[in-house]
């Protein structure tokens, strides 16, 4: 029997060497500054300023475009730090856990700012800042997941054993964000169903979901941005004094 | 591997059966926490018997929770658990064995006194078989579940508390079918359905969480 054998491109393990990462990192984040800033003005003055009111909900409905792209961020983000922990752990790149570290803050914060929406939009929508539905009560937990990751990654003061276990923590927690969805939505369904999907045409007119596209890939850049700038400044602090970082002048100064 | 794990079993019994306050206090608290309530929101038989479910599934996962805490804390004190992580078999195993104790000495004890808490909070008495069901096949995911939080605080400083937050997002599946399943049942409704899903559960637990408590204790 031939025996089976691939390997992951050379670029996946260069990824895991500190100086090319930061590097490489440092060359792709002007330009994700740039796409973030550009999708993200676009899109908000679009979707604020010019964008058609809803009938029903008259201007209200403008939140969505900062909740949704939160929303949709919170999740993705804590499947990007599952990830990233899992390659840590199998390939045992350091950079990745760095890289999952990075990840805890901006999906913490990426949620609070979906429930704070949320609860605005719901005072004048429902009649309530907050109701026990189920897509507002996972995205509690999923805040409460983000706080438990947060609390030991910072409980460990050896880094590499901090980052083995956050990997281990969010791991488990993806596995288990899908099972907590479906347990609330049996348990109570009060929010309406998504309105935004890659595959189907959109419910609503293409002048209000536009907008809403263009701020969800512009979060996508800022979080892409966020994770360079907190991932690259982690490398300095490991490596400081390392010799490949003495050639960079902007960091040891000009002597 | 068997005689590990049933060497580990036997040994964690005979800990237990030495040290037997381990096995009483989660009881005594479940008890305590379960009498908190009516004592803070109302002694009225009608409210008491309507949230009893919810009440009763709440305190017997906060006496798991504290429960578990000194799973491998005592061992990895004492310097034991990083002997038996040296013995020539899988770390899971070791998981195994330690939450199989854990369940017998903190989650079996609490389905035995469920009937009487049902009882004093005025659950319907239709009700109490599918309580106690719904613990046996509950109360081990969340032994399971929490073994992993478990491993990954045992040696960090102030663990118990941590503990607490990293698995109490992971228990919210478990209380709402267990005690939804109990909710049903007191109003006459059939609970096959969540009886099911609690054992699919633990099933599902049983597969993943030895293995990554196994790995996070090797850390």
């Amino acid at each position: 029997m031939a025996q089976f054998s691939w390997h992951m491109p050379r670029w996946f393990h260069q990824m895991g060497s500190p100086k090319w990462f930061y590097n490489f990192g440092g060359l792709l984040q002007p330009w994700f500054a740039l796409a973030a800033v550009a999708l993200l003005t676009c899109g908000m003055v679009w979707g604020l300023a010019f964008a058609p009111a809803d009938y029903q909900q008259g201007n209200s409905f403008r939140i969505m475009y900062v909740h949704v792209p939160s929303a949709i961020l919170s999740q993705s983000i804590f499947l990007s730090m599952a990830i990233a922990g899992a390659i840590g752990l199998i390939w045992k790149m350091k950079i990745a856990f760095m890289v999952a570290r990075s990840c805890i803050a901006i999906g913490a914060t990426f949620t609070l700012i979906a429930l704070v929406t949320g609860a605005i939009w719901g005072k004048p929508t429902w009649g309530a800042y907050w109701v026990w539905d189920a897509r507002l009560t996972s995205t509690l937990v999923l805040l409460f997941l983000y706080a438990g990751v947060m609390a030991l990654n910072q409980a460990i003061s050896e880094r590499q054993i901090a980052g083995k276990a956050t990997a281990i923590l969010a791991i488990v927690g993806t596995i288990n964000i899908p099972i907590i969805k479906y347990s609330v939505e049996w348990w109570n369904t009060l929010h309406q169903s998504s309105s935004f999907s890659l595959t189907e045409k959109p419910s609503m007119p293409a002048e209000m979901y536009l907008p809403l596209l263009l701020t969800v890939l512009g979060s996508y850049f800022l979080f892409g941005l966020v994770v360079l700038i907190r991932t690259r400044s982690q490398i300095l602090q490991t490596q400081n004094g390392a010799s490949w970082l003495l050639q960079h002048k902007d960091i040891y100064g000009a002597k | 591997m068997i005689r590990f794990i049933s060497a580990i079993i036997r040994r964690d019994l005979l800990l237990v059966a030495r040290q037997p306050a381990e096995m009483i206090n989660p009881l005594v608290f479940f008890v305590l926490v379960v009498a908190l309530f009516p004592l803070g929101v109302s002694p009225e038989a009608s409210l008491l018997s309507q949230t009893a479910a919810g009440v009763i599934w709440v305190a017997a996962m906060l006496a798991t929770l504290l429960s578990l805490e000194l799973l491998f804390k005592l061992d990895h004190d004492d310097g034991s658990l990083e002997q038996l992580l040296l013995a020539p078999y899988p770390s899971w195993t070791l998981v195994l064995a330690k939450v199989f104790v854990h369940w017998l000495v903190s989650g079996l004890p609490l389905i035995l006194i469920s009937p009487l808490i049902a009882m004093m909070l005025f659950l319907p008495s239709e009700a109490v078989p599918t309580l106690m069901l719904s613990l046996l096949l509950g109360t081990p995911t969340l032994s399971l579940l929490g073994a992993i939080g478990a491993a990954l605080v045992t040696g960090v400083r102030g663990g118990g508390m941590l503990l607490t937050l990293l698995i109490l997002p992971l228990y919210v599946p478990v209380i709402i079918f267990g005690a939804s399943s109990v909710a049903a049942a007191a109003q006459g409704m059939p609970v096959d359905g969540y009886m099911a899903l609690l054992a699919a559960m633990f099933v599902f637990a049983l597969m993943i969480t030895p293995w990554a408590a196994g790995s996070a204790l090797k850390l």
